[in-house]
């Protein structure tokens, strides 16, 4: 047999059939939804009068649009309140398993999926999110999809796709103390650009990634998306299996252990090629942040925003004053230092329990500047529980953090969290878009102890001196 | 859905690279649960200021392209969010096909389940094209001919996978395609699929 990569065996193991025209037609083994992209879907489901083909084979959890605080009650936000009561009810009528707000298990839809074990390597899994690339770190054939496909999937328990082209991004040396998979992350949208993942899908490879455990993997995978590939993949592995074993929803007992031979086998043959490889060394990497409004606006802490007058051409010049502009910088301008009006620890990016606890280390004997607001949101109620279990609750609360529930919270802002125009955050999600935090407001990518660190200073600092 | 075959219209040229569905289609307006009518959130804050007045500096603000049924981007259109709102607020707003140099690959599947034509050109006859729509010329998108025809005979030839075209110009509903066609290839598969990962088939239940 012909040697091929991870993505082309997971690919290869879920064809059933093709178009000949480079489309084909993939089985889909997981679906994960959530309040926000479903309900078109399933309205869809009901005027045609379709059934969801297995509905075990989906799970559904409110995360974008609930509030991370005062949960007892009722939802405050109208629309926020119909959207979730839709799916509690959509997924009654079609019988999809549902993890309640209330419940012990709720969560972002990407940090939950791993957590119970319904993400497992070689599955092919889709969510109607883009971040769904997160679950790659498994070794699944994972992707965001649209509101349509998510109909299109529950209906025919398949999805159409054409094949990416291939990417391996071999991640080597050692990273400093205090730079973390997410400076890793932000090193790799420096080097590939927003887009310039665009077609592919990218594996994750080397010394960096075999000794990251799997919070740190799907950190890595989440931001693929912010390069335009679709999926991050990362072959599984000791670490992998370990992580898996005990889960809620993964195979138990002697399923577990022929399942996780099959897993072993799960990776691209040595001499298979790749459409295009980078070499990323990482141990001479700062932490980072973003200037910009692109995840790709990134610069170590210590160096300054870009000139646009030493843009290579005019368009890249437009942009880049169009960014400062909406960023309220100056060309030239050094980020550190920089005065911030609010932190956010949490998302699918940086909400797990590992997050909580590099950020922890930060806050631990320290406090949050007066003036700034500090949000600790966990990724998963189970991450909140166990954070609580460690104490950690009690660090972040004596520092001056707020400690909410599980959601999305600032990381999108249709909820109760969101930033007034022209208010500076220091945040550990995945996206610095304009408006992304609430019209208006300005975000600066960065790590979860990064952001711990500028919420004491009350401006973007590096780590390392607050520790020091 | 609509069939998509020929159209013809004032193109708005949006002159910009990596323009995110976030731009297209703000988040905080992602709580509103249906797909119709949404085009008054199209471009919000580029369209209009925090109080709601159009801003007249925007393009889809000025005459012709008010009336625009084709966009002109740039490299990375529609990268960022999967979110299908951004496509139903151009649809509702009128625009049925995206001419651009690259598209975030989730909004260029959300374009095809929606009947708008994703158009992908290399950077020289992209330029034509958005010179085109500049001067607010008319433009005829024909995707039975894959050709683009701009003022004074000058045309552009462009590619689109055969059996995108076909159920873009059939007007075809996925899921009913898959349905038929596939229906027996599909129970198959899941036969082979589940003897050779019965795991797949066996989690535990949800807590
Ligand atoms: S945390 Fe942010 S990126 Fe992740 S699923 Fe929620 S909104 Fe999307």
């Amino acid at each position: 047999m012909a040697s091929g990569t991870l993505y082309e065996k997971l690919w290869n193991s879920h064809v059933v059939s093709e178009d000949g025209s480079g489309n084909s037609l993939l089985y889909v083994d997981r679906h994960i939804l959530h309040e926000v992209s479903t309900p078109t879907a399933f309205d869809t489901l009901r005027q045609t009068g379709r059934a969801v083909q297995r509905p075990d084979a989906n799970l559904a959890v409110a995360d974008h649009s609930v509030p991370t605080r005062d949960r007892g009650g009722v939802i405050a936000d109208p629309l926020a309140r119909a959207q979730v009561a839709a799916l509690a009810r959509n997924c009654a009528e079609f019988g999809i398993p549902y993890l309640a707000l209330e419940g012990p298990r709720q969560g972002i839809v990407h940090v939950v999926g791993p957590e119970l074990g319904f993400t497992l390597p070689g599955a092919l899994l889709v969510c109607g999110d883009s971040h769904t690339s997160t679950h790659g770190a498994f070794g699944a054939l994972a992707f965001g999809i649209g509101a349509s496909e998510c109909e299109i999937v529950m209906a025919t328990q398949c999805i159409r796709q054409r094949r990416a082209r291939t990417m391996l991004v071999q991640l080597e040396g050692e990273p400093a103390p205090w730079v973390c998979a997410k400076d890793v992350a932000l090193a790799v949208l420096a080097r590939l650009g927003s887009g310039g993942g665009t077609g592919h899908a990218i594996e994750f490879a080397g010394p960096v990634v075999d000794r990251f455990g799997m919070s740190e993997r799907m950190t890595l995978c989440n931001m693929a998306i912010e390069t335009g590939a679709r999926i991050g993949l990362i072959a599984p592995d000791a670490t992998t299996i370990a992580y898996l074993e005990g889960r809620p929803m993964a195979p138990g007992g002697a399923m577990f252990d022929r399942a996780a031979a099959a897993w072993r086998t799960l990776a691209s043959d040595g001499d298979a090629s790749f459409d295009r490889v980078e070499l990323i060394d990482v141990s001479a990497l700062s932490p980072c942040v973003t200037w910009g409004t692109t995840p790709d606006d990134v610069i170590a802490v210590d160096g300054r925003a870009p000139d646009p007058a030493a843009a290579p051409d005019a368009a890249v010049a437009t942009r880049i004053a169009h960014a400062l502009d909406y960023m309220g910088l100056a060309p030239g301008q050094p980020l550190a230092g920089l005065p911030i009006n609010a932190a956010f620890i949490g998302s699918c990016t940086n909400g797990r329990i590992e997050d909580l606890r590099s950020a922890a280390a930060v806050a631990a004997g320290r406090h949050v500047r007066p003036g700034v607001r500090a949000l600790v949101v966990p990724g998963s109620t189970d991450v909140k529980r166990q954070a609580e279990d460690e104490g950690l609750d009690h660090v972040f609360r004596d520092a001056g953090f707020e400690w909410r529930e599980a959601g999305c919270s600032l990381c999108v802002a249709i909820n109760d969290d969101r930033l007034q125009p022209g208010q500076r955050c220091a945040s550990t999600s995945n996206r610095n878009f304009e408006g992304r935090q609430g019209r208006g407001a300005r975000t600066h990518l960065m790590s979860p102890a990064m952001a711990a660190a500028a919420a004491i200073a009350g401006a973007i600092v590096d780590v390392r001196a607050v520790m020091a | 859905m609509q069939p998509f075959v020929r159209l013809a219209g004032p193109a708005a040229p949006i002159a910009e690279d990596n323009v995110d569905t976030d731009i297209i289609y703000p988040a905080r307006f992602l709580l509103r649960m249906e797909k119709t009518g949404l085009g008054d959130v199209l471009f919000r804050d580029r369209r209009f200021t925090p109080d709601g007045t159009p801003r007249p500096d925007f393009v889809l603000n000025r005459e012709p392209w008010r009336r625009a049924t084709i966009l002109v981007a740039g490299r990375n259109f529609g990268c960022g969010s999967s979110r299908e709102q951004a496509v139903w607020a151009l649809a509702d707003f009128g625009i049925r096909c995206v001419i651009a140099a690259s598209f975030g690959d989730i909004f260029r599947g959300n374009c095809l389940q929606n009947g708008i034509l994703p158009v992908r050109l290399p950077d020289a006859a992209l330029a034509d094209v958005a010179g085109a729509a500049l001067l607010g010329e008319e433009v005829l998108v024909d995707l039975d001919a894959q050709r683009i025809c701009l003022s004074g005979q000058r045309s552009i030839d462009f590619t689109t996978e055969p059996a995108v075209r076909e159920a873009l110009m059939m007007g075809w509903d996925a899921t009913e395609m898959i349905l038929q066609r596939e229906r027996s290839a599909i129970a198959a598969f899941q036969e082979r699929h589940r003897a050779a990962n019965p795991w797949l088939f066996a989690q535990g239940a949800c807590p």
